[in-house]
């Protein structure tokens, strides 16, 4: 019964939100009617002041990086959160709750691909506004790299006085960016070192240096995450 | 050929966004397992995000990149996709995933504390 008003429910809902788009059309330029359309002025921005090839880049770390940094809050907070949900005393922490040894193939593998995953964090993270990725997914590659050797080894521990030490210093690069920004142009978060050349490495000013620091502080959340939630153990209720 | 292959993409990209959400909503409001709710709810993220992306795509639309072969090819940056909805899903998705660890976290305490994840044994959690 429940089953099937759930079911009717979800049928109008459906019905209403699904014929509000097919309205809308798919491909449609829909967004280019007015004269001066926002995604003409933001392209033609990155494309002459800033000279940043990855536009979605543009608009996540200059002109919505108050939102980025606002964003990166909510990832701290998150973090803080599950570290506070999930408290341990502390001679109670150690303990892993995966229950099987993993095999001699997968801890040679892991350890062969360790590296490599780490590096293809980084490229990803320092190239982000060059080609798709950034700071986000770049930290997440890296956290993955993690994942995998904690899950491979059995007593491999990830240092927790590292892993904030990571993450403030890359939260104070990006609010002191904002701030350096704040004295040489006049707003917060302003470009201030010069443009370089379209499609370099050392281009679009500011960017580069937000999106690394990005990059690392969203990886060392993650990875802390993971270990966190890694190392819950269930049988001591309470 | 071509406009009857966008007349049914046209319905299928926005459909199969709606039909996630939905089929995650079900998931939220059907299910009794905590864990198979926090499922649905990042399910209802992933149709929300594959919507909004959809909005900004427009037929012949390149990347918004602007790398050398797009320099060489085209001329005028009105042949790109909208960067915008992009750049808002990048931040939704970072959210989603707050939201969901969040969640776990707290399924981990109430299994910690009641010993089961049925929503139906833990008082006051049913509807």
């Amino acid at each position: 019964m429940k089953k099937f008003l759930v079911i009717l429910l979800l049928a109008v809902l459906g019905y209403y939100i699904a014929d509000t788009y097919f309205d809308i059309g798919f491909g449609q330029p829909h967004f280019v009617k007015s004269a001066a359309p926002v995604k003409d002025i933001y392209l033609a921005k990155t494309q002459n002041p800033l000279k940043v090839s990855n536009a979605v880049t543009s608009i996540v770390v200059n002109f919505r990086g108050f939102d980025t940094l606002g964003e990166v809050t909510v990832l701290f907070l998150a973090v803080t959160v599950l570290g506070s949900v999930l408290y341990k005393k502390r001679h109670q922490v150690g303990e892993r709750s995966v229950l099987f040894n993993s095999s001699s193939i997968v801890t040679s593998g892991s350890k062969l691909l360790f590296p490599a995953i780490i590096l293809l964090g980084a490229y990803v993270f320092i190239h982000g506004h060059l080609s798709p990725g950034g700071g986000f997914q770049g930290g997440v590659i890296i956290a993955t790299g993690f994942l995998l050797m904690l899950l491979a080894y059995e007593n491999y521990s990830v240092s927790h006085t590292a892993l904030s030490i990571v993450e403030s210093l890359a939260g104070i690069t990006f609010a002191g960016v904002g701030l350096l920004g704040f004295m040489h142009g006049g707003t917060f978060l302003q470009n201030f070192l010069p443009s370089g050349v379209m499609n370099n490495l050392f281009s679009g000013g500011v960017i580069p240096i937000i999106y690394i620091a990005v990059g690392f502080k969203v990886g060392a959340e993650l990875t802390g995450v993971i270990y966190t939630v890694l190392h819950e153990k269930g049988e001591n209720n309470g | 050929m071509d406009n009857t292959l966008f007349g049914f993409l046209d319905y299928a990209v926005y459909g199969t966004a709606v039909l996630v959400m939905l089929i995650g909503l079900y998931g939220a409001m059907v299910k009794k397992s905590l864990l198979k709710i926090v499922i649905g709810l990042s399910i209802i993220d992933s149709g929300l995000n594959l919507l909004i992306v959809a909005i900004g795509y427009y037929k012949g639309g390149t990347a918004p990149i602007f790398s050398q072969g797009f320099l060489e090819n085209f001329k005028s940056v009105s042949k790109m996709v909208d960067p915008v909805p992009q750049a808002l899903v990048l931040t939704a998705i970072v959210i989603g995933f707050g939201v969901t660890a969040v969640a776990l976290a707290l399924v981990i305490r109430l299994y910690r504390h009641h010993g089961t994840l049925n929503i139906d044994e833990i008082k006051n959690l049913k509807w």
